[in-house]
């Protein structure tokens, strides 16, 4: 038997943990620090080094900070067309969300979403990478910034490095792992992990004893001690700071719990690495004291939040979620594990969230409702949870084998010097300050810097990068005038028509996901058994930066002609691996993908023969197909460089002005007689008070004067045609018809209550009624003192009709309760709720605020026990109620009833879906491309979302989605041509009958039949290619590029 | 018994490329265990999938095919999925007279049905299994 706590043997040890390895660069580190153990070769290298050399730059946008904000913000500028510069202070990109196992609420693997932008980043000709540098100052203003970099040497030639490995090999030094959060150790030499990019070994200074091992084994001589640091100038014109977060250490507060004193108390960063199939245990859950199977493992929320004695006091947004994410995948990966989650109110606010929620209690996720006072370990190892029982108040003990705390996002402690640096502020909590937290939360306090993720507040990925996206677009106003790069075309195209089909191979072993369940090396060998493969090879990680380096080599080398990967999934990998053939000058429809990881490894873990057979007939019908592949064109076509948005409320108008910043074109339809959408329906904002009148009548101004944007009132539009690049749109409005063309849309369609009709009695007096007409009240001033106030939240809300969070109505009700007690001190006002959920910047404290200063009462009840309305004879309301926290029946008169009503999404969603061709999901949501990394983008090319058309939201994320979204629909404009798919649908006149049950089929009606032949004819740039029209023909004539019949056919007979 | 027992079914499975083949990821990203007998062919939509071909495999001596797209109403062309129904409808007709009808599968799989799409997988293999191994795959070999 092998010790399993092999894992964790260090943990306990007495190895010094480098964590703020940048605070000082190494040379000054030395000067100040002359310890003995440092050979004097090293002191005489230091010498060296200290004279930094010095270099300049020049670029059109700085970014600081690499992770997945910083790298959406600089794709998002580079694909415009402008030279970026990103700065990244550790020695890869990924930032934190690389990681994590999963994401939620779609469970998608986390590494798997954001090494392909990785290697993106790495990759675009526009982006200047630089690792280990960290900005020293920033001179000058919007338009014309000068920054000075510090580039602290790995002493590692990036240009040499091949990634081998070799050095780490023989490193004798040993230290704590950060990556892995502690768990783990890794050598004095290192990459971060696999997929790092760059992938490059770096040395830290501070652990280096100076013996010179991995010099001397380095063959590609890349190590180096004489390697200088860098001084660099920076000259660029606008700046985003996307510099990320620390997460809470429970060490000084919150002691009470138990870490860094019980060994099975751990954070859920550290959870995420024990799940992840690259982390320490290589995805097995295990007890850190003994590396035994914990059978109940616990979560403890709000840890370093929602306290302002014992961490933060705001919410941290993601922490419920990721608990209930943590959760169920211990759930799922071993239904006898006992998973229990105590916590105060569970914010499943964000979209499919409380879906997520529900599921996992379906699958017997435990949820107690409190915040555990204290822990203390067992003789056992297992840890003993004290909470009190919010029914009968009893203080209970439950034991768990693991505890977990879910640790609060919190500013990182850099901020302060990073403020100054900057010349930017900085918030109450350390989080960097927005122009203005609910309407301009991209800008920070100096003009032309700007915020991308969680370094303004907490955010899940989503928020990030849409925030990112919009940082790019507000980027660009300064740097408009400047001139674009002119893209590098690709090495022109090899002609391989008539060759025979020479076919690489590329086994990969994804570490040992792939690896560790099916024998790669047998499957490459058996690979290589047939005629036409010519290279077959298997290695460890074929998506990293350099294996693409490989794949490009052996084309040169072997001349191929097709390439076969077989990995993962095409869906989040086959986009890498098919720029890489373009790199090579190959057609990029002559790739192929076998996926031996989703579809065999992962799910036959337990039968190594029959996995390693499968992914051998995987591969081979890969090879099948692979020789029948074709080289497609894809057609370029023009774009008009105009965009339209749908909807004139702010989330619209927002969007509208960033792309008048940018000079494009745009044109605003709105169906009502006016500008502002919900705003106008609202007296103040949730959480700042402030009167939505003066943003409504600020941009409307700004959409006034602007040169760029055309506004149509009352304007609907009738019908759609078109495609990315050249739509066309009949629209009716008070002038009659008009048509207009434009190159990609903006939807911000928005939201609404919905219906209340017989719901809690609404309709049948007047004292009852929703939020928002509250608020048309609080407008007209005409209110009469109620006595007593009751507010029903989740009203229509996450029931089995309409499951979701309406997010925003916690928000109002309490600004609502607020505005009522300081209208009518002496009234009482009740909210009635399910869970408080207030999880945005400054709403927590907002909330304590009203609850303890004014006396507002707030009441839990429980999804199967909702409030009863009744109404007397004499018009007089009572509500009764179960209050879950004492446990007793209450009945409430009330001379006002609130409704906070559920919302869903515009009316227009289904007219739209039917013009965009573009999915729509539960409460006539849109549904976005990808759910963590594609926020914005739809599944039509060229049409965009943002606001509550996404999902409802409050203002400050409606914005940053609305300027996001400008900055997306900017980029087929700016480039000014689009590519059409090169999957499309063909027709053989020779055998065409002109039948024309392809044109019946087809539901783009991109089929039509030639009037003079009366042959079928297919429009390539409106062919989606679904192949509908492929499978309908009688005689074959249609075919679907890429999915030809014969290739289908040569797949089945290769199936083994 | 004994040769049902032993028999490990060949089994092809079309998946559309947005919603099944999406949720095969899933599965595995979840790591959900199902048996190793189906083999995968990604087509843009279901409505992609040829009756031909199931014929052809059915008679090549394919134990069973599955094809699986998204739920109906969630069809990333819009209306894919229905015409997948339809002509699936269709050939069952053809099919049952030859006795292959209970060998052919029509499924909806999400791309958030990781799960599902093992419950699937796994079914689908356990009901071939039983029906044993393609009778027609030796009168066509002759």
């Amino acid at each position: 038997m092998q010790d399993q706590n092999e894992y964790f043997e260090h943990y306990y040890e007495d190895v010094p943990l480098e964590d703020d390895y940048l605070m000082l660069a190494p040379e000054i580190a030395l000067l100040e620090d002359q310890t003995s153990y440092i050979e004097s070769e090293i002191e005489i290298n230091a010498e060296n080094a200290i004279r930094t050399s010095k270099r300049k730059m020049e670029g059109d946008v700085l970014v600081v900070g690499a992770g997945i904000s910083g790298m959406q913000a600089a794709l998002d500028i580079a694909d415009k067309g402008y030279r970026v510069i990103m700065l990244e202070k550790s020695s890869t990109i990924g930032g934190n969300m690389v990681k994590l196992d999963k994401t939620f609420p779609t469970n998608d693997c986390s590494i798997c979403t954001a090494a392909p932008k990785m290697v993106e980043v790495a990759r675009h000709q526009n982006i200047s990478l630089m690792t280990y540098a960290e900005i020293m100052s920033l001179k000058g203003e919007k338009g014309d910034f000068t920054a000075h970099v510090f580039r602290k040497t790995a002493y590692v030639d990036p240009d040499k490095c091949t990634g081998c490995g070799d050095c780490a090999v023989v490193c004798p030094v040993e230290v704590i792992n950060p990556f892995d959060d502690k768990l783990s150790k890794r050598k004095g030499i290192y990459i971060e992990f696999p997929q790092a990019v760059p992938i490059v070994y770096s040395i830290n200074y501070e652990n280096c004893v100076g013996c010179g091992s991995c010099e001397r084994v380095c063959d590609a001589e890349a190590i180096s001690f004489l390697q200088k640091s860098e001084d660099i100038e920076i000259k660029v014109g606008s700046v985003i700071v996307a510099t990320g977060y620390d997460l809470f250490e429970p060490l000084e507060m919150r002691k009470e719990y138990g870490y860094g004193k019980y060994p099975n108390v751990i954070t859920a960063m550290q959870f995420e690495r024990l799940l992840s199939s690259f982390g320490p245990t290589e995805g097995k859950i295990l007890r850190p004291s003994d590396g035994g199977k914990p059978e109940s493992i616990g979560w403890i929320q709000c840890v370093g939040s929602r306290s302002k004695q014992l961490g933060f006091p705001f919410c941290s947004r993601v922490c419920c979620m990721y608990a209930t994410k943590e959760a169920a995948i211990t759930k799922e990966m071993d239904p006898d594990i006992d998973v229990t989650i105590f916590f105060m109110d569970m914010r499943a606010y964000g979209k499919d969230f409380q879906q997520y929620y529900d599921k996992a209690m379906e699958m017997g996720v435990n949820y107690i409702r409190a915040r555990p006072s204290s822990v203390y370990q067992n003789e056992d190892g297992s840890i003993a949870v004290r909470y009190m029982d919010t029914h009968t108040r009893e203080i209970l003990e439950m034991n768990q084998d693991m505890l977990v705390l879910s640790t609060a996002i919190i500013p990182s402690k850099e901020n302060p010097r990073l403020g100054e640096v900057l010349g930017i502020e900085v918030d109450n909590n350390g989080f960097f300050q927005s122009g203005s937290i609910v309407s301009d939360p991209i800008q920070t306090t100096r003009d032309g810097v700007y915020l991308a993720g969680c370094n303004q507040g907490p955010k899940d990925i989503p928020d990030s990068v849409a925030m990112a996206s919009g940082a790019a677009a507000r980027a660009i106003e300064a740097i408009i005038e400047r001139e674009k790069v002119t893209p590098i075309p690709p090495p022109e195209e090899k002609d391989v028509s008539g060759q025979e089909p020479r076919i690489g191979v590329f086994i990969c072993h994804c570490g040992k996901n792939i690896n560790g369940f099916l024998d790669c090396e047998e499957v490459a060998e058996k690979a290589g058994e047939d005629g036409n493969v010519v290279y077959s090879i298997n290695s460890m990680f074929v998506c990293s930066e350099d294996s693409q380096k490989e794949i490009r080599e052996k084309i040169e080398e072997h001349d191929l002609n097709r390439v076969i990967v077989a990995a993962c999934s095409p869906i989040t990998h086959g986009g890498l691996f098919q720029d890489t053939l373009v790199e090579s000058g190959l057609n990029k429809y002559l790739f192929e993908f076998a996926n031996i990881r989703q579809h065999c490894s992962w799910v036959h873990s337990h039968d190594r023969p029959k996995a390693t057979r499968k992914a051998m007939d995987l591969v081979n019908m890969a090879i099948a197909k692979s020789k029948l592949l074709q080289p497609l064109s894809q057609e370029e076509v023009d774009v008009t460089p105009v965009v339209l948005v749908i909807g004139g409320g702010v989330a619209g108008m927002k969007a509208a002005l960033a792309l008048s910043d940018m000079e494009i074109d745009t044109h605003v339809v709105e169906m009502s007689d006016k500008l502002g959408g919900n705003l106008n329906k609202l007296h103040s904002l949730f959480p700042t008070d402030q009167e939505p009148s003066e943003l409504v009548t600020d941009l409307s101004a700004r959409i006034e004067a602007s040169e760029y944007v055309t506004v149509h009132l009352n304007t609907t539009l009738e019908e759609l045609e078109g495609f990315v690049g050249n739509f066309k749109v009949y629209m009716k409005g008070p002038d009659g018809d008009e048509e207009l063309e434009f190159g990609s849309a903006i939807i911000a369609s928005g939201f609404g209550e919905i219906d209340m009709e017989g719901k809690y009695g609404y309709g049948s007096s007047p004292k009852i009624m929703t939020q928002t007409e509250l608020e048309g009240h609080f407008k007209a001033d005409d209110l009469e003192k109620p006595e007593t106030v009751v507010m029903i939240n989740c009203a229509g809300a996450m029931d089995e009709e309409r499951p979701w969070c309406c997010r925003i109505g916690c928000g109002v009700s309490i600004k609502n309760a607020k505005l009522l007690k300081e209208r009518f001190p002496d009234s009482d006002i009740y909210i009635l709720y399910r869970d408080i959920r207030v999880f945005g910047k400054d709403e927590e404290e907002y909330f304590a605020n009203v609850i303890e200063n004014l006396k507002v009462k707030i009441i839990r009840y429980s999804e199967v026990e909702k409030p009863d309305v009744a109404i007397g004879e004499d018009g007089a309301i009572t509500v009764k109620v179960r209050d879950q926290v004492y446990n007793e029946e209450l009945e409430l008169p009330a001379d006002l009833l609130v409704l906070t009503a559920q919302t869903e999404g515009s009316e227009s969603s289904v007219r739209l879906q039917e013009m965009f061709k573009i999915p729509v999901g539960p409460g006539h949501f849109f549904i976005e491309a990808h759910a963590k990394i594609r926020p914005l983008d739809l599944a039509s090319d060229g049409v965009y979302f943002c606001g509550s058309a996404h999902f409802p939201k409050n203002l400050a994320d409606a914005i940053a989605q609305a300027e996001g979204a400008a900055s997306r629909a900017a980029i087929p404009i700016m480039q000014g041509i689009v590519k059409g798919e090169g999957i499309t649908s063909s027709i053989n006149a020779l055998t065409c009958s002109g039948c024309g049950m392809c044109v019946e089929v087809c539901p783009y009606s991109a089929i039509t039949l030639d009037e003079e032949t009366g042959i079928a004819v297919v429009n390539a740039t409106l062919c989606k290619g679904c192949g509908a029209c492929a499978a309908a023909c009688p005689s074959g004539s249609a075919r679907q590029r890429g999915y030809r019949d014969n290739q289908i056919l040569a797949m089945m007979y290769a199936m083994g | 018994m004994d040769e049902k027992s032993d028999f490990e079914p060949r089994i092809l499975g079309f998946l559309c490329n947005w919603c099944s083949y999406a949720g095969a990821d899933l599965a595995g990203v979840s790591r959900f265990q199902y048996p190793p007998n189906v083999r995968i062919i990604r087509v843009m939509c279901s409505s992609r999938v040829d009756p031909m071909y199931i014929v052809k495999a059915l008679t090549d001596g394919i134990d069973g095919v599955l094809v699986a797209g998204c739920h109906p109403g969630d069809c990333h062309y819009i209306e894919g999925n229905y015409r997948a129904r339809r002509r699936m409808v269709a050939l069952d007709q053809i099919l049952e007279r030859y006795g292959l009808k209970d060998r052919v599968f029509l499924e909806w799989v999400s791309a958030s049905e990781g799960k599902r799409f093992a419950e699937v997988i796994t079914h689908v293999t356990e009901e071939i299994k039983k029906l044993g191994p393609n009778p027609h795959k030796k009168k066509w070999e002759i």
